[in-house]
Order: structure tokens, then sequence, then C-alpha cells
């Protein structure tokens, strides 16, 4: 496409950050976030397949505090991903979008996003002691 | 004049040459993951501080290595068509976003086959 001199449409920056361009940015983010995160899955199912020294390794990574931190941003990816998601369908569906929907179901998306964060954890950390 | 159906149109020659079967696998993969990930993430709870052993027989489960490969499968194609867009979108250079694409497929490909084959392993026992 051949360069031209004609004006540009403001770019991003001018804009002042709403709750529904950050929760439309971040939900690619997530996405791709959650893409890379599919390595520590595929890495946890081949150690369990390969044998207990190599599951010992991966659940040692695992609990570290990196592997935690790893953890914990997977799981806020993937709630919000998946709540934001739902969304999405129903706005492919045709409904929701109201500007007052629009906005009540993004602050929707974040209240879900912590809801099943701490719920997950809060549950996870019960089952940490067992054998 | 234009011959063709809307639909016919739709169906055979958007603008990336796929008509609308991108954006429906995408949506298609995004209902079936929903419950998938849920189930998922319910299960890497109860799996919490598991032994091998007890990895291994939640793998010998036929419903746990169906709804796993499920979930793998769904998870790298619908990973691979959002990395696509991102792709489609941001790099501007044509060699280049040809290349990234064939890297995510390919990438996509080879994790999930890999993932896949690990849980069959461990579901037939071998």
């Amino acid at each position: 496409m051949a360069q031209s001199e004609r004006p540009l449409s403001p770019h991003l920056q001018i804009y002042r950050p709403q709750l529904t361009s950050i929760l439309s940015i971040s939900h690619r983010a997530a996405g791709v976030a959650l893409a890379v995160g599919t390595l520590l899955l595929v890495y946890w199912v081949v150690a369990t397949a390969s044998g207990p020294a190599a599951y010992a390794t991966a659940q040692a990574f695992i609990r570290s505090w990196f592997g935690m931190l790893i953890l914990l941003g997977w799981s806020v990816a993937l709630f919000f991903h998946l709540a934001n998601g739902i969304r999405h369908l129903f706005w492919d569906a045709g409904h929701g979008f109201e500007l007052k929907t629009v906005y009540a179901s993004g602050y929707a998306v974040l209240a879900a996003t912590a809801v099943l964060t701490v719920v997950a954890w809060t549950l996870g950390c019960a089952m940490m002691g067992r054998p | 004049m234009e011959l063709r159906s809307t639909l016919g149109r739709v169906r055979g020659l958007g603008s990336a040459k796929d008509g609308a079967h991108h954006w429906w696998a995408q949506r298609t993969t995004a209902v079936a993951l929903v419950p998938l990930s849920l189930w998922f993430v319910a299960s890497v709870i109860a799996l919490v501080g598991a032994n091998h052993a007890t990895a291994v027989a939640w793998f010998r489960s036929p419903i746990n290595a169906t709804l796993m490969v499920l979930l793998i499968v769904a998870t790298f194609y619908h990973a691979a068509l959002g990395l696509q867009v991102v792709l489609e979108d941001y790099v501007h250079h044509e060699g280049q976003k040809v290349a990234g694409i064939l890297a995510v497929k390919g990438l996509a490909a080879l994790l999930g086959l890999l993932a896949a084959i690990a849980v069959l392993k461990l579901a037939f026992g071998g």
C-alpha cells in the first residue's frame, strides 16, 4: 500500500482509557498469555506421563515461588478471558450493546474474575496439606 | 452485475478467502472451552499436592482422559485461531506475517499432539 500524506485518525494514545477499551485489549492480552501458558499444561501432562521422577521435578517447579506466580497469573488470565469471552458470545448473538449494559457486563466480568480467582486459590490452598 | 448470492460469496470468498469459517471455528471452540476449562480448573484443584500414583490414576479414568483430549484439541485450535488474528492485525510485513502464522499453527499442532499423546499414554497405561 502506498504511503500518502492524507490525515490520519487520532492515535490510540489520544483517547482517554475507558473500561470498554481496557477490557477489549486485555481480552486479547489474556488470550496471548494463555496461549503461552499452554506450555505449562503440556509440561505437566508430559512430566506425568514420563514417570515419578519427572513428575516430582514438575511439582517442585510449580510449587516454587516462580511456579506459583505463573499459576496465579495463568488463573487470573483464564478466569478473565473466560468471563469476558462469554460477554463476547452474547455480543455475537446480538445482545447487550446498549452503553449501560456494556458497562454493567464489563464490571460483572471484573467481579467474576476476582471471585473465581479467590475461590479457586482458597480451594487449592485447602488441598495443599493432604498426602 | 453480481450473479452470486450473498451467502455464496461469504461462504467462499471473504477477505481472507475462507468466508466465515475462521470466525465460526473461534466461537465453536470458545463455547466448548467454557465447560471444559471450568472442569479442568476443578480437576487441577482436586489434584493439588497429589503424588504421581494419584495423578496417573486420575488420567486412567476414561472420562478424565476423554475430557483432557477434548480440552487440548479445543485449546490449541482456539489459541492458534486467536494468535493468527493478533498477527494479522499487528504484523504488517507480509512475509513476516505468513511466517508467524505458519509458526503458530505448527507449534499448536506440535504441542497439542504432544499433550494429547501424553494423555493417551497415561490413559492406556503405557
